[in-house]
């Protein structure tokens, strides 16, 4: 690892120490009795703990192994949506498609580095294929509805994730062999944002913003999480190949697409009648929970950066 | 001597692959005897079902199955009787003087669990089919175990009817609370009291 990206997890490193110091006094403080907010937050704290040795463990090991990662929550997400989204019987061939072909394949293009297949694969040819294959059990009932939702799935947990490791891609002049940086730079402003937007609404929330959608997210926290977390992305420039005031304007974008993204899947699973995707994330929900606001920006992100930088 | 192994190889297979998350909504996960029923919607049900009790269950906790499906092969055989320890029933009753639920009668004599499909076959639909009357008659019989309802969840779409490779998709079991029969119930408003309970735990989107 160079010094750039050691300083960054060394400064995450000492974000999470200082959470988990704020979280145990404030577990102190309750004196033993229950209190559902805090051991929930602790709970949040140990999950991000977790997820930044992961990372951390897979930026350590090289660009194959941040791959791989992503393929595996690739396969975590389709398995949450698809397991909220109910299929009939002739859907078998299409589901098997979905994860036994397409998944793998968009991964291997992106490790290929086949910009020019990677980004139409999963948009052209497998939407073609999955009504073709969805049409061979003969079986009318909600067709144009169960094709939507394999669809939905794989752009949503396959597609559009996947856009994360494809920064690997990107050849940008003068910022040779630092892709690894720009993963790590929208996967820090894209998430802060999330935690500053709860921090900000559980201390100042009072309007909601969207409460047919999604009932805990309010105006204060839109407003302080998204300023907060942009100007943070301003002050990490120095890792981008960006200046700061583009910086900025890139973190506001991404934060305001990683929003209207929390909005969107929140609006599925209410639909669905459930509060979270799943639950192998301790305090956060599934895994799509953690990720649908990445799911929104990394596609625009990429693009954006391919188009001015490359 | 390699039947632990195959049974831990065969339920952590079907732990990864559908992640096997059980909910004990109505009881614990305690050894006392019982009747587990649950919903029958694919071959893999019993699996999954003993593969959510925890270690110290399982040991004693035995599936009933058809014995038209599982003498079929030796390797159906080795599995439903070694692996497993199944209780085999004989669902098409050749001879009339047998009862059929003999074996499952001598299983719980001998202190064991059950894990039985009521619905006496595989439902490719939503919902749930009329029971059959063995729930029933084994309630009357042996009133001393506990009758809890478990919900299979999701596990059709892992494992469709006739397809071999199963989908990774996400499978929850729900245990419910205990179930008796009562003073002067009579057979169909049991069966029907005992499948409104197991209908209560399927979730509302299935």
């Amino acid at each position: 690892m160079d010094s750039q990206t050691l300083m960054l997890f060394g400064g995450i490193g000492a974000i999470l120490v200082l959470a988990s110091l704020i979280g145990l006094i404030l577990k102190l403080r309750t004196r033993g009795s229950p209190n559902a907010v805090i051991d929930n937050l602790n709970a949040r704290i140990n999950a991000w703990w977790v997820m930044v040795v992961v990372i951390g463990i897979a930026f350590w090991l090289g660009t194959g192994a941040v791959i791989l990662l992503f393929y595996a929550v690739s396969f975590y997400a389709l398995r949450e949506f698809l397991t909220l989204t109910p299929t009939r019987r002739s859907d078998y061939p299409a589901l098997v498609a979905a994860f036994y072909l397409a998944l793998p394949l968009q991964y291997l293009l992106i490790y290929s580095d086949w910009y020019g297949l990677f980004s139409i694969f999963i948009p052209v040819y497998v939407f073609l294929l999955l009504p073709i294959l969805a049409s061979l059990g003969g079986d009318s009932t909600h067709f144009l509805e169960r094709a939507s939702k394999v669809q939905w799935g794989l752009m949503i947990a396959v597609f559009c994730v996947s856009f994360v490791p494809a920064l690997l891609t990107l050849d940008i002049p003068g910022y040779e062999g630092r892709n690894l940086l720009l993963i790590a730079y929208l996967v820090i402003v894209v998430q802060l944002s999330d935690v500053l937007q709860y921090v900000c609404g559980k201390l100042f929330g009072k309007r909601k913003i969207a409460p047919n959608l999604s009932p805990s997210k309010t105006v204060e926290g839109f407003v302080g999480g998204i300023l907060l977390s942009s100007l943070i992305g301003a002050a990490l420039w120095w890792t981008t190949p960006f200046n700061p005031w583009q910086s900025f304007l890139i973190a506001l974008l991404i934060n305001l697409l990683g929003f209207a993204g929390g909005i969107v899947m929140s609006a599925i699973k209410r639909d669905r009648g459930v509060k979270d995707w799943g639950h192998m994330i301790e305090g956060h929900g599934g895994m799509l929970d953690r990720l649908d606001s990445v799911c929104f920006a990394a596609p625009i992100f990429f693009h954006l950066v391919r188009y001015w930088w490359t | 001597m390699f039947e632990p192994v195959v049974a831990t190889l065969i339920t952590s297979m079907a732990r990864t692959v559908t992640g096997a998350r059980s909910l004990w909504l109505g009881c614990a996960p305690v050894p006392v005897q019982r009747i587990y029923f649950a919903n029958h919607s694919s071959h893999g049900d019993f699996v999954l079902l003993w593969a959510s009790l925890p270690q110290n269950l399982r040991k004693f906790t035995r599936p009933v199955a058809g014995s038209d499906y599982w003498n079929t092969s030796a390797l159906r055989r080795y599995i439903i009787n070694r692996v497993f320890n199944g209780v085999l029933i004989d669902r098409e009753r050749k001879d009339p003087v047998d009862n059929p639920l003999q074996p499952m009668l001598n299983a719980l004599e001998g202190g064991d669990s059950l894990i039985i499909f009521p619905e006496g076959t595989r439902n490719l639909e939503d919902g749930l089919l009329p029971f059959k009357s063995g729930l029933y008659h084994l309630a009357k019989s042996y009133p001393q175990a506990e009758l809890v309802p478990v919900w299979i969840a999701n596990l059709n779409r892992v494992m469709p009817k006739g397809r071999v490779l199963p989908l990774p998709l996400l499978c929850t079991t729900s245990f419910g609370a205990p179930l008796q029969l009562e003073e002067g119930e009579d057979k169909a408003a049991f069966l029907a009291r005992t499948r409104d309970a197991l209908l209560a735990l399927a979730p509302e989107h299935s």
